[in-house]
């Protein structure tokens, strides 16, 4: 029943993104906060339900974005395959792999969006969406990794109570 | 007797004392010994006040602390109400500010109908240049539509649900307005970037286009009504080996700090992809 958690959870981020974080760019550049919020659910240990959650969130952005809903499924389903991935193999250091997740993430879902653009809207400089977009929205992804990472395992421990906790 | 006399003596002495003393006293004679005299007993009677205040606020003290704690709690509410309410003012202000050059804007432009609405967010994707608009089908509000400012031309709208609207603006890489230019009475095509820059294509090698002309919308195509302000021209590349020349355009409105928009909503965008020639197999 806490799962759905995710409902007013992840319709808050989008929000967030959609009226606050796309209002302070760097260059032109802007924090995705659901991306990060997915990485870091994804990457918690107990959590099983990280696909739904990328499937939500992509469903809710694309109510908002112009892009096309594929881009945020496969772009964000990535994500979470890449989280659990990395959660098996580096999972002594979740940072470093919630800093991976984060960066690898963040440049797939760009070169989705390129590659849509490309083709969609013709001329689209390399140079100015790697180094004016991509390069910042990394950046910018990496500074709010780390809090949304502490407040996504605090949920995982609020949704998925252990047996000491309980 | 003798008894008697000596008291008249002591008597007349006493008076003739007390007269002179009297007298030199208001004369002002006495004046040094009267302030040595009063000057001590004003430092004993400080020092005896000064001790008894100091032990009555000491009694009085828990009762005044905790009544200035809550006047200062009151106070320091008071305060954050206040502040709350200069905030909601200047931001009404703000508004009116906006919301009077929209006025005069549509004032100055009888012809078209408009409708205000507040900008709440933006697209997600820092590639694309959309805003969402609180204005949706219920207000009339239909997909094509100009949207401009007083400044000048900000977009068109894309898409739109009962109570919101999304707009493309020309910013966007995938956005392209026939336009204008006044002083060389040229026409050209303004393209959107991912960076939000608005580059002018398509414009002749034999036309002078110098920095500062003024671009507006020409109306072709059908999608914009003619002369909306789009920008100026800021930067000119005129390469000898390229068909076409470029520029850089300044946008006349500050995309970054839109809050409130108008959206033309007697005017119907034209479909004229059905009049495009299809070459026949």
């Amino acid at each position: 029943m806490r799962n759905f958690i995710a409902i007013p959870l992840l319709g808050l981020a989008v929000i967030v993104q959609s009226a606050i974080l796309g209002q302070f760019p760097l260059l032109s550049g802007t924090a995705d906060v659901v991306l990060v919020v997915l990485a870091a659910w994804a990457l918690q240990e107990s959590v099983t339900t990280s696909l739904h959650w990328a499937l939500l969130a992509a469903v809710m952005v694309s109510l908002v974005s112009s892009l096309p809903w594929v881009i945020y499924v496969v772009g964000y389903v990535s994500v979470v395959v890449l989280a659990l991935l990395l959660q098996r193999r580096v999972w002594q250091v979740p940072m470093l792999a919630m800093f991976i997740v984060t960066f690898a993430g963040t440049v797939l879902l760009h070169a989705l969006t390129y590659v849509y653009l490309s083709f969609s809207a013709g001329r689209v400089a390399l140079s100015d969406a790697l180094g004016l977009v991509t390069l910042p929205s990394v950046l910018l992804n990496m500074l709010i990794a780390i809090p949304v990472f502490g407040f996504m395992r605090d949920v995982s421990n609020w949704v998925y109570p252990t047996a000491e906790a309980a | 007797m003798k008894n008697q006399f000596s008291r008249t003596i002591q008597t007349t002495i006493t008076f003739l004392i007390t007269a002179g003393v009297l007298v030199l006293a208001f004369g002002g004679y006495l004046r040094s010994a009267s302030g040595a005299v009063t000057g001590g007993l004003v430092s004993v009677q400080y020092w005896f006040a000064s001790r008894t205040q100091a032990i009555q606020q000491f009694l009085a003290a828990p009762g005044d602390l905790i009544a200035l704690r809550t006047r200062n709690a009151e106070l320091e509410a008071q305060v954050s109400q206040l502040q709350t309410q200069v905030i909601d003012l200047q931001q009404r202000a703000n508004e009116t500010e906006i919301l009077a050059a929209l006025v005069d804007f549509s004032r100055a432009s009888p012809e078209s109908s408009y409708k205000a609405a507040s900008v709440i967010g933006r697209d997600p994707s820092p590639f694309l240049h959309y805003i969402i608009i609180d204005s949706g089908s219920n207000d009339g509000i239909q997909r094509g539509m100009p949207v401009v400012t007083n400044e000048g031309l900000a977009g068109r709208i894309d898409a739109v649900i009962s109570d919101a609207a999304r707009v493309q603006l020309i910013t966007d890489p995938a956005s392209s307005v026939n336009v204008t230019l006044r002083n060389a009475a040229t026409d050209a095509l303004a393209v959107g970037s991912v960076t939000g820059d608005i580059e002018l294509q398509q414009i002749s090698q034999d036309v002078s286009v110098e920095q500062g002309d003024i671009i507006l919308t020409s109306g072709l195509g059908g999608g914009f009504p003619a002369d909306l302000i789009v920008g100026q021209v800021v930067n000119v590349r005129k390469l000898p080996a390229e068909l076409f020349q470029q520029a850089t355009v300044q946008p006349a409105v500050d995309f970054s700090r839109l809050q409130i928009v108008l959206v033309i909503t007697n005017f119907r965008a034209i479909n004229t992809v059905p009049l495009v020639p299809t070459a026949i197999p």
